[in-house]
Parts: structure tokens; C-alpha cells; sequence
């Protein structure tokens, strides 16, 4: 009964176009053919792919992994690496530099980008009009021509370690890095590093309390002061208790280059700078646009309820402009991080650099290291991006 | 009798309500009044104002010796120019030129590069400017230009086959631009529809696609496309490696490209998909006719910044080993003449990339105030 009803209206009798001219079915069956397309496709790229290694002998295996890499990483600042160690390890590292540049790069990033997006807001006619310059120039030029151009002048500006002979000073810029003393642990410092630790708990803890209160009773505490205390003072006053157990390590001039101490390698430097200030001008203009963004009401009520100027800002538009700014201030960070991949124009040993450069090169094994570093860097991003969703959900303003 | 008072005050000269408005006190406007409530506001004003001041100081005079004052144009080698000026050695950008922008492509043949560049302008004009004369017909030619183009480049029938490993410099750098620019928008398009779309087997690829290519960087899949495509191909092909790019750079920057639609397809209000629904238009004609020209419209400066993030893209080609107009001007650095002088190869570079990425930028810019039709305080 329905079929012809449906064959009436759609003025065919025909079965497959009546089908075809139902919403649902239309539905169902452009999904399954797009599926079984792609699916087909897939299946072609990975029978070549097979046949194509069969031909040349490879078969698609990580065992590679567990062999020794036989070759050197100049900068691995928490992993011990030799190049008797496994690709497995180069993996590692490489891993370790990438999140170390992204770290790093995000710090600094986000402080020089916050200073210049209010800076670029400033009435001050001078710092403004800098503050703009610095964003057009920096942003409109390619990050990878950023990063050989400041290369380029750290290696070339700065001078060579041995003009540094017989030189008295704690930090040496050579062009062959940053040298600066490094802590040699005693045991005893241990107390000094648990005392940080409970300072950093102290003070969440601290922080929830004062919320907490000023929320019952309307009472602030002073809450910048006390955690202050608990994170620096605290672990100053056991280091001083347990009689200042450091000994510091001076880099000393030997040959042509310095021994000992603490190196920030000039390919490190070149490419923290460079992204960190590639990223910083993305990052101001988006603190530019997120303090924009609260309407001007915002600070007048708050002003008219009474609130000085510093307690407006950090009560009413700070957290407001957040809202504008984090969601756009998280695609930077992850771009600062896929941006790190361009480690390897300056030979700085990040994860495409490590796995997908020289091992790729030493076993032949394309395919298994670029899907190895594929992933990682699908991770990463997943990561950062499901963090950042679930900032934003607790931030988000709560409606209907 | 009865004492009045008289009142103290002198009558107004003025019946009430028509007094002339007074000019402001003269402290408040004029140069000086503007100076001071720019500069001297306050106390960190005044401060941030002499470290602006100091750092121009430190700066200018600087920047002008090396790059104008000191500098040289005319030498034949680094030597040379070391003595005849301290500054930057510009003698290298004027013996390079030529080849920063057409590389190695045969001298001869070059007019056909040139041509290809002024008509970029031609078809770029309808496109940009809505009033633009005849933008009917420029439309037509804007959309058959890259094919006009690739065939001025490539050569083949009735023109000299010029040979894709000799492209290079800006030449390669407006190629790799232009294309990724123009391909990734309509598949940016169909990929953003795709992952708005209530199927959800095609929902669930278009957005695996796009988080995939969001989620790893340009440069791994540029190594994919120069080392891995050969094995998921059948035996024995083997295309273009700068093809192979282009493919790549097209399809990253359609993945941005769809998101940036994305928001401005979330952004239009649900009664206007039910109000085309309710029109009778089928799917097609409800995103031609109601749904796209409004959420292309609010996303138009998202897609441009997307356009100026591909386009300085296209220099990590050189890590593959394709010569751009960074490539280029790096190789020079090995040059025994000029080694060296990357200070004067890479401010060249920058000032390339600076130009072309600023237009854009305002261009966006432009856009956004003509579209711009809210409310604006």
C-alpha cells in the first residue's frame, strides 16, 4: 500500500529512482558507496604498498627499533644516549627535544606575546606603534626563513669560546652555545627539592581554601603573598637550614671549546627564539582582540560597583577576555609545536630529525619511521587539543 | 510695599538653551595637549616612553647605516664590497635577481612566466573587487586561468616543454601559493559541508581527514610526498615530485581551510537551514542559495589568514629540495664569491614575503570592514 502511495507522489514506478528520490535511502546509499570508494582505495594503496615492498625485499616490520642507531645526538638534556644505543632511544630523544622546544617555546611565547598585545593596546603613541611593527614584521615573514636568519646570527655574531681565554665570568655566549654553571647534587639538596614539591601542594591547597571562604564569606586573603612564601621562601629557607649543599660546576675553557657546566647549544637557542617570536606576534594579536572583545559596559559597571582599576581588570575583563582568548591561544601553541619540525633546517635533533631523518636513512625504512612519527605528532596534538576543550568547558560561560 | 531682592547675579546674556558652545580649554587640545596625553599620561607612560624612545635611538640609526647609509651596491665579490662600505653588500641581491625570480628557467621562454604573472592580476581583479568592470566575464576567466597559466609554464602544445626541475624561485613560490590557494578552497569547501553533514558515515571521514591533517605538520607529509608516495603506487609509476607537492600543500591547507568554513557554517542560526528546508530547495540548492554565501561570508578573513599561512608555507619546500626563493637566495651563500652575506640574502627574502603577505593581510582587513554590517561601537 505505502510503496504504491510513495510510487504515486514521486510520479515514477520505477524502483531504484523511487529509492533514490527517498531522503533516507538516498542517504544510505550514498554512504555506502562513498564508504566502499574509500575503502577500495585504501585497499589499492596498500596492496601496491605491500607488493612494492615484497619487490624490493623489506616486509613492514619495527624491529629496527631494538638496533644499535650508530650515530650521535648532540643535544639530549635528560636522556642518556650514546650512539651504541637503539633507534628505539633516538626515538626517544627525538621525542624529548620536540616536547622541550614546545615547552620552552610556549613560555616565552606567551610572555612576550601577552606584553606586546597590551602593549599594542597601550595609549602610549611610542610603545603602541612599536608594538605594532614588531607584530606585522614578525607575522608576515615565514617562521623557516626566521629560523635560519637567527641561525644565522647567533653563529655568526657571537664570538668563538677561545676569545673567551682567561675570561672571569659565570656565562659565556660563544657561537658554540650558551655556557653556564650547572648545581651538582648533593643528597642533601634532595630536602631542598621536597620542600618545593610541598610548597606547590601548599599553595593549590592554600588557593581552593581562600576560594572557598571569599565565596562563603565574602573575605579575601591575601593569596599572592602566601603562596609566594610557600614556593620560593620555603625552599630557600631549607636550602639555607641544610647549609647550602650546591656545588656549582664552571664550564672551563679547554682547547678550542669549553668542558663542564651547563650548554644551551646555538641550534637550541636559534630555533627557541626564532619560533617563540614567530609565535609571540600571533599570540598578541589574539590578546589584542580578546581584551577588544569585552565591551566597554563591562568596565564601567565595574568601575561604577566601585572597583579600583587593578581589581576591575582582574575580577571583571581578564576573565572575560580569556574566554575570547584561549581557544585561539591553544591553535597557536599547537601550531608553535608542528612548527618545531623545522628543527632540522638548523640541525637540531627533534623527532623528525632523530627517526624520521637519520634512522629513516640509515635502515631504509620509510615507511615504518614517517607512520612512527605521524602518530606521535597526531598524539601530541590530540593531546593538547582535548586539553584545551576540557579548559574550555570549565571556563565557558554557563547558559540556559 | 514689599522689598524685593534684587538678585546679585547679572542678567544672562543669553536667553536659556541658546548660548554658544565654547571651544575647549586650551590645554586640552592642540599639539602640546596631544603630546602630553600621549606620551606623558602618567608615570609609566613617561617611562614607557623613554624606553621607546631608547630603543629607537638604538635602533634607526642602526638599521639605516647598514641597510642605506654604508651599504653597497655596486661590487663584484664580498671582498670587494668589504672595501668599499661597512653595510650590507646589495650587490649580491642585483647579480642574483634574475635568478631569485625565474631560477633556471631558459631566458627565452621567460616571457612566457612574465605574461602568467600580469594575467594572475587579471584574474585575481574580478575576484577581489566587487566593482570590478565586466566581473561577469572576469569570473569566466579567472576560473579557466590556472589552466591557462599551467599550460604557459609547462609548455606542450605549440609551446616549448620547459621541464619542472628548472622552476624555481618566486616563480616556484607564487606556483606552489597560487595553486594550493585556489584548490584548497573548494575542497576546503566540500570537506567543511562534509563534516557538517547529518550522514554519518561521511561525517566520521571528513573529520578524521581534517583532524589527521591538523594533527601533523606540513613537513612530514612533504616527506611522505618526496619519499613514501612511490610505494602506494603501482609498480613502475613515478610523477612529478613537484606535483607530488602541490597535492600535498593542496590538500593541508583544505583541511584548514574546512575548519575555518566550519565555524561559519556553526555560527549561522538553525532557522535558516529549517527555512530553506522549508522552501523546498534540496540539499544543494539550500547550501548554493541560503547556507554557503552567509557562512562564506563570515569566515572570508578566516580563509585569507589560512591563504597567508599557506603561502609562507610553500618555503619549507626547500627542505625536500625544492628551490624557492628562500632555496635560492640560501644557495648563494655557498657561492665562493659571496659566502657569507645571509643577512643581505635572507632581508631580501623577508622584504619578498613581507610585501606580498601585508597586501594580504589588508586586503583581509578590507573585507572585514566591507562585511561588516553588525553593530559597531
Amino acid at each position: 500500500m505505502t510503496a504504491d502511495i510513495i510510487a504515486v507522489e514521486s510520479g515514477t514506478s520505477n524502483p531504484l529512482l523511487r529509492l533514490w528520490r527517498n531522503k533516507e535511502t538516498r542517504g544510505v546509499i550514498i554512504q555506502v558507496v562513498t564508504v566502499f570508494m574509500v575503502f577500495a582505495f585504501v585497499n589499492w594503496l596498500v596492496t601496491n604498498a605491500i607488493s612494492n615492498l615484497d619487490a624490493l625485499g623489506k616486509g613492514f616490520s619495527y624491529s629496527f627499533l631494538s638496533k644499535s642507531a650508530d650515530y650521535d645526538i648532540g643535544f639530549s638534556p635528560f636522556i642518556d644516549y650514546t650512539s651504541q644505543s637503539p633507534h628505539l632511544k633516538a626515538y626517544l630523544v627525538g621525542l624529548q627535544n620536540t616536547l622541550v622546544i614546545a615547552v620552552a617555546g610556549i613560555v616565552l611565547a606567551t610572555i612576550v606575546g601577552f606584553i606586546m598585545g597590551v602593549l599594542r593596546l597601550s595609549h602610549n603613541f611610542i610603545m603602541n606603534k612599536l608594538a605594532y611593527c614588531y607584530v606585522e614584521i614578525i607575522r608576515n615573514v615565514p617562521v623557516l626563513l626566521w629560523i635560519l636568519f637567527v641561525h644565522g646570527a647567533v653563529i655568526s655574531t657571537l664570538p668563538k669560546p677561545r676569545t673567551f681565554d682567561g675570561v672571569d665570568a659565570t656565562l659565556f655566549f660563544t657561537n658554540r652555545g650558551l655556557y653556564m654553571p650547572a648545581p651538582d647534587f648533593h643528597p642533601l639538596a634532595l630536602a631542598t627539592l621536597i620542600a618545593f614539591v610541598l610548597g606547590v601542594i601548599g599553595t593549590f591547597i592554600y588557593v581552593r581554601y581562600a576560594k572557598r571562604k571569599q565565596v562563603q564569606t565574602g573575605q579575601t586573603s591575601p593569596v599572592l603573598p602566601v603562596s609566594l612564601g610557600l614556593v620560593i621562601g620555603l625552599p630557600v629557607a631549607v636550602l639555607a637550614m641544610t647549609g647550602f649543599p650546591l656545588e656549582w660546576n664552571h664550564p672551563e675553557l679547554d682547547g678550542f671549546n669549553f668542558k663542564g657546566g651547563f650548554v644551551i647549544k646555538p641550534e637550541f637557542m636559534a630555533l627557541w627564539i626564532a619560533l617563540s617570536l614567530y609565535t609571540s606576534a600571533f599570540i598578541a594579536e589574539i590578546v589584542r582582540a580578546g581584551i577588544q572583545a569585552v565591551s566597554y559596559g563591562q568596565t564601567e559597571a565595574a568601575h561604577a560597583l566601585g572597583l579600583r582599576h587593578n581589581r576591575a581588570l582582574q575580577l571583571v575583563i581578564i576573565p572575560q577576555a580569556l574566554r575570547v582568548i584561549v581557544p585561539p591561544l591553544t591553535s597557536q601553541y599547537l601550531n608553535l609545536t608542528k612548527n618545531s619540525s623545522l628543527a632540522i633546517a638548523v640541525s637540531y635533533y627533534d623527532i623528525v630529525a632523530t627517526i624520521g631523518g637519520i634512522s629513516l636513512n640509515q635502515t631504509g625504512r620509510e615507511m615504518e619511521c614517517m607512520i612512527l612519527v605521524l602518530l606521535t605528532y597526531l598524539a601530541i596534538s590530540l593531546m593538547i587539543s582535548a586539553f584545551m576543550n576540557w579548559y574550555n568547558k570549565r571556563i565557558k560561560l554557563v547558559e540556559r | 510695599m514689599t522689598n524685593t531682592i534684587v538678585p546679585a547675579v547679572p542678567q544672562p546674556a543669553y536667553p536659556p538653551g541658546s548660548h554658544p558652545d565654547l571651544p575647549p580649554p586650551r590645554n586640552l587640545v592642540g599639539p602640546v595637549a596631544w603630546v602630553r596625553e600621549n606620551f606623558f599620561g602618567s608615570v609609566t607612560d613617561t617611562l614607557l616612553t623613554l624606553v621607546g624612545l631608547y630603543l629607537l635611538y638604538l635602533m634607526v640609526p642602526a638599521i639605516l647605516d647598514f641597510t642605506i647609509l654604508d651599504a653597497v651596491i655596486d661590487a663584484d665579490s664580498r671582498v670587494q664590497c668589504q672595501e668599499r662600505g661597512s653595510g650590507a653588500c646589495w650587490a649580491l641581491i642585483v647579480e642574483r635577481f634574475q635568478l631569485s625570480l625565474y631560477a633556471f628557467y631558459p631566458e627565452e621562454e621567460r616571457w612566457r612566466v612574465n605574461l602568467s604573472f600580469v594575467l594572475m592580476f587579471v584574474a585575481l581583479g574580478p575576484v577581489l573587487f566587487d566593482k570590478f568592470p565586466m566581473r561577469k566575464v572576469g569570473f569566466v576567466f579567472s576560473v579557466i586561468y590556472p589552466f591557462l597559466a599551467g599550460w604557459l609554464l609547462l609548455g606542450h602544445f605549440g609551446l616549448e616543454p620547459v621541464s619542472t626541475s628548472l622552476w624555481g624561485g618566486v616563480m616556484l613560490t607564487l606556483v606552489i601559493g597560487v595553486t594550493g590557494i585556489t584548490f584548497s578552497l573548494p575542497i576546503g569547501i566540500v570537506l567543511a559541508l562534509g563534516r557538517a553533514s547529518n550522514l554519518p558515515a561521511l561525517r566520521t571521514l571528513c573529520t578524521v581527514f581534517i583532524e589527521f591533517i591538523r594533527g601533523v605538520p606540513l613537513i612530514t607529509l612533504l616527506y611522505v610526498a618526496s619519499t613514501m608516495l612511490n610505494y602506494f603506487l603501482p609498480p613502475g609509476t613515478s610523477f612529478d615530485l613537484l606535483l607530488r607537492v602541490l597535492i600535498m600543500v593542496t590538500l593541508f591547507a583544505s583541511g584548514y581551510v574546512a575548519e575555518v568554513i566550519r565555524g561559519g557554517l556553526q555560527s549561522l542560526p538553525k532557522g535558516q537551514f529549517e527555512a530553506a528546508d522549508a522552501m523546498g530547495l534540496n540539499y544543494w540548492q539550500s547550501m548554493r542559495l541560503i547556507v554557503l554565501p552567509q557562512a562564506l561570508k563570515v569566515s572570508i578573513p578566516g580563509i585569507v589568514n589560512t591563504f597567508i599561512g599557506l603561502y609562507k608555507d610553500t618555503t619549507l619546500v626547500i627542505i625536500i629540495g625544492l628551490l624557492d626563493v628562500l632555496g635560492i637566495m640560501r644557495a648563494s651563500l655557498s657561492d665562493p664569491q659571496w659566502n657569507g652575506l645571509a643577512a643581505e640574502a635572507y632581508i631580501y627574502t623577508a622584504v619578498f614575503f613581507f610585501i606580498s603577505c601585508f597586501a594580504m593581510s589588508r586586503y583581509s582587513i578590507y573585507l572585514e570592514k566591507k562585511l561588516h554590517t553588525g553593530h559597531k561601537r
